[in-house]
């Protein structure tokens, strides 16, 4: 699902495009640069408290890939597990199989109003707008899915996925859509915070049906794991009738062991916590406890793909702790919304593209929002090597272009380049056109304006004019 | 001791001066500096931007033009990095390259190279030779031992400058952006040098700078180090 | 549903055709408290006790003979009327409680009954120094999870043998059949411009009384 901004053709526009609009917004700019900088500095203050941090890494990206290079086996363990536990499994190939599934559980309760917990993957399959289409209606819970849903809206983080508005604009957003809001409500975080809980309130203390995502699910023991901050996740977790969870096949982990490694890495990576303030586990179902009827949905939806890709199944590692957004300099400066994806920012782009496929221009573009500095490689706290995957998947791209009968220029460009590279002549011979060329299109030093696809250069930047002698030239002569 | 020059097609024609201040600093040590023009590109850019057939023959050429070279010595770490990290993805044994500050402090063992550069600069660590090479501090050990020169570390130095390659023009304005930040950052320390060990982020850097009449002189460490 | 799970199955060995062996994990992280500061068992309590207090939860110490009484000054300076209890708290804890009146749950008491009371007192499985984590699994005087969920002030009472220094002891401890809930501090959000804001649901005050023997 792609956000409803259109590009010029009218399909979602790709990232350099999308990201010319995000960097003008100027509100957008500060609340991303204040939020990636906080959480940043949060995230490091508790690393460095923990010495055994590297081994936790290690033991984490192992743990992924122990389930994920034998998937097949943890996920019919799981099924087992989770069976015997009192719990239903289903299995949805895409998102259309997926939200079918969601809802004809939820027809069978006889319900038209469901609670959700944030759950990306439902995000992913466009859930919600599945339900309405059945005329059933979700509520998110969380505080900022529910500032977005409110605004009609997309998310812009994995975490704080309302960070693009300000307080303001959600002041005005509750006025406008939330029922029962105090007619002197203020602007003040707290008082948000506290009338959402009360219009919630009410939500959670009725609803039969609730859907959730999960962090992780144990194949040993059918064991679902949800991390939260607000509440909200145990409030839909533990008091309806009837719930349904929609996980990602590649959320396997083999055993229960594996969780303390996880449960140390996920919440230091993403809020920059010791550990967060709520995570709810639960097998099956437990008599008298919480939800008498359970379903978990596995999802393919294009993991499957990823899981086939050699280099880039080591995306299928994410654990979705948003660590790589928050350090990278691009997200930093574009917000979430430019990567047209529920995935944004570094993950973003190796894992949207994997999951979709290359061929739209948007999914084409996402392997090249990056410069390759690699500080998301630095925090992943799985060991994701993000810049590789993305050369990696920039080659996929180039691949699946080449043979089309107009080559774009860039192509053209390219193989040129590397034509007059291939030969010594050819690249002397070139190398005394761009000398000379370069000289001719000097003013004053500098070439400030450069023709064709290198006029993007110099829209901003000046280049200096090349000296008279190349070095070789110096070199023959000395 | 006998050094093969990687001058990089980069240098070989904008930054000639690069791969002579190169050249004097390291005959002044007491090298032997060849230069083999059958040189062209390691392939970077392309590798980089996704044509990997085309990397691949370069890379492949690259390998042969340096087979059985002595230590190879370049002055862009990017390109040290390129052939270092993506040769064997490539399946082309890498030669066994340097780039320009390692071989100084790891190979001549040297930190004080007799450079006097009487300025007050600020150096910024780019992204391949901080966390591909780890270059460490070891361009900041020589720029201490030059004579007169006063070093001011650079705020938030580990921030990326936005050329990322292709990623200067395919995604300009983000480019823009983050090199907006850079100079902002490199102005707050009021040097009237920038440097780097790589040509590549200065020329964006610096053009951006340039463009906007911000009055800061880049200039890549090899200069630096060849001053007397 | 057995088509779907046939394909992506399938689609599964599929991708893994050809892929490596799946590698050992390597455990070399750390399972207990390190170095000298952890040696004791007063130790690990005390840095239970400081990382509770960094989340604004308040903790306070008590001997067990004493453990009536604090229960009953936590819930007076509450103004707390009526209470829920697990129906096998121990009768001990209550003793002392005095004009509040401490409602056993049971199935009578749905959510909207649950919301309109005061607060709550549990026990907890086990306690977790690094984090300042209480983890509840419904076992002994805790409760199903909706007591210590609804209520607005939840009471936890944790003794010094419950307390183990990290992470991987308390998974070791813990039984992933029973329904956990891990608890670190009262639930926050920083989702309006990222400014923390304590309490939106779940309990808005968590107090812990560590219990000495």
């Amino acid at each position: 699902m792609t956000p409803s901004v259109a590009g010029p053709s009218g399909r979602p526009p790709k990232f350099s495009e999308a990201a010319r609009t995000a960097l003008a917004d100027t509100q957008l700019r500060r609340n991303l640069a204040a939020a990636t900088h906080t959480i940043r500095e949060r995230r490091a203050a508790v690393v460095d408290e923990v010495a055994d941090w590297e081994d936790l890494r290690d033991a984490g990206a192992a743990v992924k890939d122990r389930a994920l290079l034998r998937l097949d086996s943890a996920l019919e363990e799981l099924e087992r597990s989770v069976v015997e536990a009192g719990g239903t499994v289903h299995w949805a190939r895409d998102a259309a199989e997926a939200n079918a599934i969601v809802t004809s559980l939820v027809r069978a309760t006889g319900e038209t109003e469901v609670v959700k917990v944030k759950s990306m993957a439902t995000q992913e399959i466009g859930l919600n707008e599945a339900l309405a289409a059945a005329g059933i209606t979700a509520y998110e819970t969380d505080l900022a899915e529910l500032i977005v849903q409110l605004g009609d809206d997309w998310p812009s983080h994995i975490l704080v996925p309302a960070i693009h508005r300000n307080r303001a604009e959600i002041l005005a957003l509750f006025q406008r859509a939330m029922p029962g809001v105090p007619p002197d409500l203020t602007d003040d975080p707290a008082e948000l915070a506290a009338a959402a809980r009360a219009y919630l309130r009410e939500r959670f203390l009725t609803a039969k049906v609730s859907i959730s995502g999960a962090n992780f699910a144990i194949a040993e023991t059918g064991t679902l794991v949800v991390l939260e901050s607000e509440g909200n996740g145990r409030m839909c977790l533990t008091l309806p009738d009837t719930l349904i969870s929609v996980v990602g096949i590649e959320k396997v982990l083999p055993a229960w062991r594996d969780l303390e490694v996880m449960l140390q890495l996920l919440p230091r990576s993403s809020t920059g916590e010791r550990m967060n303030p709520y995570t709810s586990t639960w097998t099956g179902v437990t008599p008298g406890d919480g939800p008498q009827d359970f379903h978990l949905v596995l999802l393919d939806n294009g993991r499957t793909g990823a899981l086939a890709d050699e280099v880039g199944r080591a995306a299928l590692r994410c654990i979705r702790c948003s660590a790589c957004l928050n350090v990278c300099p691009v997200y930093e400066r574009t917000g979430g919304h430019a990567y047209g994806s529920v995935y944004p920012g570094p993950i973003g782009a190796i894992l949207t593209p994997q999951l979709r496929g290359v061929q739209s221009a948007l999914d084409a573009s996402l392997p090249y929002a990056s410069t390759l500095c690699g500080a998301c490689a630095d925090v992943c706290p799985v060991r994701i090597d993000i810049p590789e995957i993305l050369v990696h998947l920039r080659g996929k791209v180039v691949e699946s272009r080449r043979h089309r009968p107009v080559p774009t220029p860039e192509m053209l460009m390219m193989r040129s380049i590397a034509w007059t590279m291939g030969d010594r002549g050819r690249y002397e011979s070139a190398l005394a056109q761009t000398v000379r060329w370069g000289r001719l299109l000097s003013r004053g030093g500098r070439i400030r304006r450069l023709p064709g696809l290198l006029a993007k250069w110099t829209d901003a930047r000046d280049l200096p004019m090349p000296p008279r002698q190349s070095f070789r030239a110096w070199w023959r002569r000395r | 001791m006998r050094i093969a020059l990687f001058i990089t097609c980069f240098n070989d024609a904008l930054f000639p001066a690069t791969g002579k201040a190169t050249v004097t600093l390291l005959e002044r040590l007491g090298c032997e500096v060849r230069f083999d023009p059958g040189q062209t590109c390691c392939g970077q850019m392309h590798w980089n931007t996704g044509y990997h057939r085309e990397a691949a023959a370069l890379a492949a050429r690259f390998g042969e033009v340096f087979a059985g070279a002595d230590a190879v010595v370049t002055p862009s770490a990017s390109c040290a990095a390129m052939v270092r990290a993506a040769y064997p993805k490539l399946g082309v044994e890498p030669p066994e390259v340097y780039e320009l500050t390692e071989f100084l402090v790891d190979v001549l063992d040297v930190a004080d190279v007799g450079a006097y550069f009487p300025h007050r600069v600020t150096y910024h660590p780019t992204c391949h030779s901080m966390r591909t090479l780890g270059l460490a501090g070891r361009p900041e050990r020589l720029l201490r031992a030059v004579r007169g020169l006063e070093l001011v570390p650079l705020p938030a130095a580990e921030e990326c400058c936005g050329f990322g390659g292709t990623f200067a023009i395919k995604n300009s304005d983000t480019s823009v952006a983050m090199v907006a930040d850079k100079i902002r950052h490199v102005r707050e320390t009021a040097a009237d040098v920038l440097c780097a060990v790589d040509n590549s982020c200065l020329a964006h850097i610096g053009g951006a700078i340039s463009r906007l009449r911000a009055g800061v002189r880049v200039l890549h460490l090899a200069e630096i180090l060849a001053a007397t | 549903m057995t088509a779907a799970r046939e394909e992506i199955l399938a689609r599964v060995r599929a991708a893994l055709a050809g892929a490596p062996e799946p590698p050992e994990v390597p455990r070399d992280y750390a399972v207990r408290l390190g170095g000298p500061e952890f040696e004791s068992r007063a130790d690990v309590v005390a840095l239970f006790t400081e990382r509770v207090a960094d989340y604004r939860a308040s903790v306070r110490h008590v001997a067990a003979d004493e453990l009536g009484t604090a229960v009953a000054a936590a819930l007076w300076g509450r103004e707390a009327k009526r209470i829920v209890v697990p129906s096998d708290l121990p009768y001990g804890w209550l003793a002392e409680l005095d004009g509040v009146q401490a409602l056993a749950d049971s199935s009578a008491l749905d959510p909207p009954v649950l919301a309109d009371l005061d607060g709550v007192v549990t026990g907890c499985a086990v306690a977790i120094a690094q984090t300042g984590t209480v983890v509840l699994d419904g076992g002994r005087a805790q409760g199903r999870r909706l007591l210590s969920l609804v209520p607005d002030y939840h009471l936890c009472v944790v003794h010094v043998d419950q307390i183990v220094g990290t992470v991987p002891e308390a998974i070791d401890r813990l039984d992933p059949y029973r329904p956990l809930t891990w608890i670190s501090g009262p639930s926050a959000t920083s989702d309006i411009e990222l400014s923390r804001v304590e309490g939106v649901h779940g309990p808005r005050t968590l107090e812990v009384l560590v219990v000495e023997d």
